[in-house]
């Protein structure tokens, strides 16, 4: 009887991966719609500044477009940096402190499909926010962006969530479960407010113009205002580089925090 | 040396033989979790590692789990490492968790969890085997602490596994609820599972282990069947007043250990009858006698204070 309750191992065949992926990207995604505190937040202040700031307010031009057009890239970019922080830190933090990634590590569970699972529900969220942002610009703001550039605005903002979706990584690895929104927000809103998501950038004062250029927030939303017609002239590449440059640094933070939760346990 | 080498191909002696834990040490900082732990688990038999709290519980589960690493000794799990791959996918695990995902529903979590594993039980079987299928569509958040406690159990059956790990699996459960726990894993041990189990209750590891391993502060301190490790604890405790020396007490036979309590000798024994004659043979003074039964946690008590002592 001993002999048959361990059957050799061989025979076992490896679960898919990619499906086991998708699995967890959607109950990750069901997870967090369900919880209030990520889902409306990240979802509806963006669009709540948009309709207050540009439908109900605005009735000028910021650098040469219509307040209602200016203000997408500005609370998109914001949306998807607040998707894509509080979608992969909050949750990291809180289920690395808890206990609750224990429990996935006990399992078969794919390392991989952890990840994977929380940037793609970020990109959702990332997604959603541009969408209903262009929606209600559209609809109610007299928007009218080409196609083409709709598609591509959307496109770029939520590629550009991937480099927050690192920083939330780094984050969630050296923040307490508890107090990880609250670490958030001190990088988050700081950063949004320098980079020009909420006041033109323009307006903001020269020495917060110049701090503005080593934040990554500055750089992502330079490369959606330039697709409305709104940049600065600085060639896109530029932004681009340093949005990957930031990512990379953002994934060598991440991958200390992890390696110092493996040490903890050897 | 925390090696994790040299696994032999599946031999007679690695299929009977489920898990082994070789000299095994751990240290967290300065503090020392587990000490020169040896531990075999038989395959197709229920393994309870007993102990209080801070013993080293789940500690020698983590280790066995690959979720720890050795500070020395070697740790083998069905034959092999127990943070590869491989062996995760016929393992399965019940933790003590603080905070679970609490916006998912019953059925999601036995879902994804099924999800990882090459060849789950059906859905429903593992509702049913963890007698939640009632609470399939309630979220996990809305649960009590009994019904969560079973969700978990269910999470580490979903996928069929050939070796269970449950840690404290009963903690916070009601009797009633308790019961049917053990009904439950009674069934896969006879289903052919090989099952460790730790408990802080006696009780628990006497209802349902072929073998009990009890562990104080990082050591082994006793081991065997249950009758063997109750035969041990299952005394009797003696107090008088006596101008006998403790040392001769525990010399007497039958005298387990004997401590002395504010001018009082207090002698735990499984055999109190021998030993009250040599007490009245050898003292004729003795007085202010009680003679009580040790409850099992106390008897308990009494041996993992024994080899402290």
């Amino acid at each position: 009887m001993a002999s048959t309750a361990l059957a050799p191992a061989a025979n076992l065949k490896q679960p898919n991966v990619i499906g086991v992926c998708f699995k967890e990207a959607k109950y990750e995604f069901l997870k967090n719609l369900r919880f209030p505190m990520f889902s409306v937040s990240t979802v509806v202040l963006p669009i709540m500044f948009y309709v207050l700031f540009g439908l109900i307010m605005g009735h000028q031009a910021i650098g040469g477009i219509g307040v209602t057009t200016y203000l997408i890239p500005a609370y998109g970019t914001f949306g998807v940096i607040g998707a894509s922080l509080f979608g992969t830190a909050a949750g990291l933090a809180s289920e690395r402190g808890f206990g609750w990634l224990e429990v996935k590590k006990a399992s078969p569970m794919p390392t991989l499909a952890y990840f994977f699972a929380k940037i793609v529900m970020s990109m959702i969220f990332s997604a959603t926010d541009v969408l209903l942002l262009l929606l209600l610009g559209a609809t109610f703001g007299g928007v009218h962006l080409p196609a083409l550039v709709t598609f591509k605005l959307l496109l770029t903002l939520v590629a550009g969530s991937l480099p927050f979706c690192a920083m939330g990584l780094a984050l969630g690895y050296f923040a307490g479960p508890t107090s990880a929104p609250a670490l958030i927000n001190i990088f988050y809103l700081p950063m949004s407010f320098c980079s020009g998501l909420w006041i033109p950038f323009m307006f903001l004062p020269k020495f917060v113009q110049r701090v503005a250029v080593y934040l990554p927030a500055y750089h992502l939303s330079q490369l959606a205002f330039h697709l409305v017609g709104a940049g600065t002239g600085i060639a896109a590449k530029t932004h681009w580089e340093a949005l990957i440059g930031f990512a990379l640094i953002c994934l060598g933070v991440a991958r200390i925090g992890y390696q110092r939760d493996q040490r903890a346990r050897a | 040396m925390a090696t994790l080498e040299m696994f032999p191909a599946i031999d007679k002696v690695s299929r009977d033989r489920a898990a082994l834990m070789n000299n095994v040490s751990k240290n967290y900082g300065p503090v020392q979790a587990l000490k020169d732990f040896n531990l075999e688990v038989r395959a197709g038999e229920l393994t309870a590692v007993l102990g209080p709290n801070g013993a080293g519980k789940t500690t020698a589960i983590k280790l066995l789990l690959g979720l720890v690493r050795p500070n020395s000794g070697r740790v083998s799990v069905l034959g092999g490492n127990p943070a590869n791959a491989a062996t995760r996918l016929r393992i399965g695990a019940m933790l003590q968790v603080g905070r679970v995902p609490e916006t998912l529903r019953v059925r999601e979590h036995v879902d994804l969890f099924s999800s990882y594993y090459p060849e789950p039980l059906p859905r429903s079987e593992t509702l049913a085997i963890a007698g939640i299928e009632n609470l399939r569509d309630r979220k996990f958040g809305d649960l009590s602490a009994g019904q969560k406690q079973r969700v978990l159990f269910a999470l580490a059956i979903c996928g069929n596994p050939d070796l269970l790990f449950l840690d404290e699996p009963t903690v916070g459960l009601d009797v009633e609820a308790r019961r049917l726990l053990w009904d439950e894993i009674r069934n896969l041990v006879a289903g052919g599972k090989t099952v460790v189990l730790t408990t802080h209750y006696l009780e628990e590891a006497d209802a349902l282990a072929d073998r009990v391993v009890v562990i104080n502060k990082g050591s082994i301190i006793a081991q065997g069947t249950p009758a063997e490790v109750k035969a041990r604890t299952a005394g009797k405790k003696i107090r008088c007043f006596t101008q006998l020396t403790a040392t001769l007490i525990r010399n007497l036979p039958g005298v387990a250990d004997v401590q002395e309590d504010r001018g009082t000798t207090v002698i735990h024994t499984s055999r109190p009858e021998d030993v009250l004659r040599e007490l009245f043979r050898r003292d004729s003074q003795i007085s202010g006698l009680e003679v009580a039964g040790a409850g099992l946690e106390e008897a308990f008590l009494a041996l993992t204070q024994e080899k402290v002592n």
